[in-house]
């Protein structure tokens, strides 16, 4: 049985069709599941990703990129593969990329979230013969509660620390993450600022019609503002203990990522609250996620890839961990810095 | 447990002392006595008798959850720490139950008596009537490992706030046996104005100031007085009102623990408070410090134990003489009391810290550098007309340590650390060469920067080699220099040698693996260190803080 797929040195490599999905070095043609940074190198020939995609791949990438479309569900022929595109529920346009040649399907997920998410499609099983799965958060422990408690969670603490003075300032990572958290805020409680790094890519999600609270750049306000203690700032995990957060003046802080279920990852964190949001997703999503493949071989990659396959094996299961060089999300590291920021120049001092 | 488990995440939520107080000072205000009883005997460190071995516990938990045993082992790796663990791997709560802490501790207390399988019914039914938050609280409290990183200080300024009783006062009244209950802490907080004993409350301690460059700049050698540093764990001997309590620095009460001393309360006269050092003492010399904490560690003081570890007070300084607090007079009249004071005492568990005298600085210099081979760290200088200040005061004591040892040593192997660096490898296996082989030295946690344990993380998931359960493997690329304070021959190791409170000085980066240094170099500093050394007794300097943390 030859698979469609292959590991090379540049990525993952479809040799019948002679393109690349997520490569990371640069190569001519590249299909690209979503527009984190380990997913979508930059300097490709040509990139084929989602029509809602096309934005955000856009801020991420640059304007000289040559950049294809393909609405979810549709499928084009490439030497007689069969490329169709479908919905990964990760972040704005992100998808599975669903390979069938001569009756053969292949299935990469790319990174993907089987919860619900305003601010994109939600996630679509598709039967397939391999499915190549990701695995960030494989482990029984990582198990996330109702997005609606969440973010009501989140919005209470905004809440109070509104009513005692205090500014909310809310590390998230500026692509995916920073728009769902925002989708569900209650503008009610007070402004919603935004990092730079955040805003560009907002804007790029409100192009491809979602549709969020109002935002307001942080470099727009003057430092000081009474309405900033009332404010709740999204932005990037890369903020965090820069002086551009001084601004805020006293605030109270809280890091958005599946690692804060762990009660370690948030003292490490150093901030006051950690809230437990994912984009990936949970134990329970992906053993629900590759059941319902009903594939016969699972390639797992990124994360706990190991004891997932071993706990699949366990099941009976043909599975293999596979070595990419993904890195999904991290607990420490900051994989997803973003490069295209809005211009948020350092503030001047006041006459 | 609601509140209760609230608390415990106010506490874990914030750094500041005044935040910490407030939570308390809310907690107690609003507790029912009974469950107030039971919180100040969680927060102030008691714990009660572990019920059920964590085998069966872990056993039970894989059950309910419906894992296997290693994925249950996998997890465990990523958390840290089994209570939690356990809190998040079993499923949500079927039946919701709230009870109140006492209710629940009633629950701990009945496992003691039950049989297996009703403990298992007890443990499980908890489990599952419980949320994640509450049920992690409940594991710990069940486990003994309740710590929220609050002092019984801070928990005591709590308390008093909430019930307008002064601190030092609760303090007292929660020495020796204390057992919770509805009645001993309304008889803990009553405001009682006939209890005006005198409180058997410590000093602040006088603390040495680190003493970096040349000990001659002090100036004239007759203006101080030097002593041997000692390794122990230092303490406060107060004696007041017929009454002897010990104290640690972190006003810990250690009175029970050290029942040798017990003697001294008939020797000592009333009103007076010494400081000093306890130290493992046998046969007129100190015994290495891991004896000691071996004697900490254990639940119950046998008879054993006291032999072979058997503990001394070493004096340092007299600062309560009479009844007076005599802390402003000069420390050379204060010794010169001290010193009388433990002749007329004449018990062999009371010693004085001997003074060292040298012609000149040089020749304290190379006393100092005895000080391996007596059981000592290096020298205390205090100036003579030194007041006993409190806290770490600049200037007037010195704390004059020798250098520790250092070795090169190439990282071979990681595992996760556990608490605040779970999921992160932090702990770190270190080797020497060998022979052409890389022989397991030491192992380290502490030393990186917090950037720098994310890279070496970082650097150590692409270079994997083995797994060893939790352990993995390195490829032998990555170069640390390590000190340490001392080394012994050990069994028990592979290297033949063990070596004291390893930590890491700094990553070189500028050398490579073969540029380590090798098992022979260490076992130089070993027969350096045992020439000297006419008792072959060693220290070490494991903080005295770890020692009771629990």
């Amino acid at each position: 049985m030859e698979c469609l797929i292959e590991v090379t040195d540049h990525g993952l490599y479809c040799a019948a069709g002679d393109f690349y999905i997520d490569p990371w070095r640069p190569v001519p043609r590249a299909i690209i599941t979503h527009a984190h940074a380990d997913h979508a190198c930059r300097g490709c020939g040509r990139y084929l990703t989602t029509s809602d995609g096309l934005h955000v791949l856009r801020t991420r990438l640059g304007e000289a990129a040559v950049i294809d479309t393909l609405d979810y569900g549709r499928s084009i022929d490439v030497s007689g593969v069969r490329i169709s595109l479908h919905p990964a529920g990760h972040l704005l346009g992100s998808a599975q990329i669903r390979l069938e040649r001569q009756g053969r399907v292949e299935v990469v997920s790319g990174d993907y979230k089987t919860e619900s998410d305003p601010t994109c499609q939600p996630f679509e099983p598709i039967r397939c013969h391999t499915f190549l799965t990701e695995s960030t958060f494989g482990l029984p422990i990582y198990r996330w509660r109702p997005w609606s408690q969440e973010i009501e969670a989140i919005n209470g603490w905004w809440q109070r620390n509104a009513d005692e003075g205090f500014a909310s300032v809310i590390f998230a990572y500026a692509l995916g993450k920073a728009q769902r958290v925002l989708s569900g805020l209650n503008p009610a409680i007070g402004p919603i600022v935004t990092h730079g790094a955040v805003e560009a890519l907002v804007r790029a999600y409100r192009a491809t019609g979602v549709s969020l609270p109002p935002t307001r750049l942080a470099s727009s306000w003057s430092r000081g503002d009474p309405a900033l203690r009332r404010a709740i700032v999204l932005a990037p995990p890369s903020a965090q203990g820069s002086p551009w957060l001084n601004r805020f003046g006293a605030a109270r802080t809280a890091f958005a990522s599946g690692w804060m279920r762990i009660r370690g990852a948030r003292r490490r964190r150093a901030v006051d609250r950690g809230f437990v949001v994912s984009d990936h997703a949970d134990w329970p999503g992906l053993i629900g996620a590759i059941r319902a493949t009903s594939a016969e071989l699972i390639l797992v990659t990124h994360g706990y890839a190991a004891t997932l396959a071993r706990w699949l094996n366990d099941q009976g299961q043909d599975a293999r961990p596979l070595q990419t060089r993904y890195v999904g999300e991290r607990p420490d590291d900051e994989v997803d810095e973003p490069e295209a920021t809005l211009d948020d120049p350092p503030e001047r001092d006041g006459p | 447990m609601k509140q209760f488990t609230a608390l415990y995440v106010a506490l874990n939520e914030t750094n500041k002392t005044t935040v910490k107080v407030e939570a308390l000072a809310r907690y107690f205000a609003a507790a029912s006595d009974e469950d107030a009883a039971w919180a100040l005997y969680f927060l102030t460190g008691r714990r009660l008798r572990l019920a059920v071995p964590t085998k069966r516990l872990r056993g039970w938990a894989i059950e309910q959850a419906g894992l296997s045993e290693w994925l249950f082992g996998e997890c465990y790796d990523a958390v840290g720490d089994l209570s939690e663990t356990i809190a998040l791997v079993l499923p949500p709560p079927e039946r919701k139950q709230d009870r109140s802490l006492a209710a629940w501790v009633e629950r701990i207390q009945e496992l003691q008596v039950a049989e297996s399988a009703r403990q298992r019914q007890i443990v499980t039914e908890a489990w599952l009537s419980l949320d994640e938050t509450d049920r992690f609280v409940w594991n710990k409290l069940l486990l003994g490992g309740f710590r929220v990183g609050v002092s019984q200080q801070l928990v005591l300024r709590g308390l008093a706030q909430a019930y307008r009783v002064e601190a030092s006062q609760l303090a007292e009244r929660l020495m020796g046996q204390w057992q919770p209950s509805a009645e001993a802490f309304r008889a803990l907080v009553s405001p009682d104005p006939s209890d005006t004993r005198p409180h058997l409350r410590p000093y602040p301690f006088c603390l040495a100031h680190p003493l970096e460059g040349d000990a001659a700049s002090l100036g004239q050698l007759d203006h101080w007085m030097a002593e041997w540093k000692w390794d122990g764990i230092r303490a406060q001997l107060v004696r007041r009102d017929r009454r002897m309590a010990l104290w640690s620095r972190g006003e810990e009460n250690l009175t029970e623990r050290f029942p040798e001393l017990d003697p001294l309360i008939a020797r000592i006269p009333d009103g007076t408070v010494l400081d000093g050092e306890l130290l493992p003492w046998l046969d007129d010399a100190p015994l290495p410090f891991t004896s000691l904490q071996t004697r900490i560690n254990r639940k119950a003081l046998t008879r054993s134990i006291l032999r072979r570890v058997p503990v001394v007070f070493l004096a340092y300084d007299l600062i309560e003489s009479g009844g007076i607090d005599v802390r402003d007079r000069p420390f050379r009249w204060r010794r010169d009391e001290l010193e009388r004071l433990i002749l007329s005492c004449a018990v062999p568990v009371l010693r004085i810290s001997p003074r060292v005298t040298a012609a000149s600085w040089q020749d304290l210099a190379s006393l100092r550098r005895s000080s391996r081979a007596r059981g000592a760290e290096g020298l205390v200088l205090k100036h003579a007309d030194s007041v006993y200040a409190a806290g770490r005061v600049r200037g007037v004591w010195w704390k004059w340590k020798v250098e520790p040892w250092t070795v090169d040593a190439v990282l071979t192997a990681a595992q996760r650390g556990s608490g605040r660096r779970a999921s992160l490898y932090t702990d770190y296996t270190f080797s020497v060469w060998d022979n052409g082989q890389l022989v397991p030295l030491a192992k380290a946690y502490s030393g990186l920067s917090d950037d720098e344990i994310r890279q070496v993380d970082a650097w150590i998931r692409r270079h994997m080699r083995e797994k060893f359960g939790p352990v993995r493997t390195v490829d032998p690329e990555l170069v640390f220099e390590l000190a340490f304070e001392g080394i012994q021959r050990s069994t028990r190791h592979k290297s033949g040698l063990a070596v004291r409170f390893p930590r890491i000085l700094r990553w070189r980066r500028d050398k490579t693996a073969d540029q380590a240094d090798s098992l022979d170099a260490v076992r130089a500093m070993l027969s350096a260190q045992t020439h000297s050394d006419p008792s072959s007794t060693t220290g070490s300097t494991i903080r005295e803080g770890r020692l009771f943390e629990r």
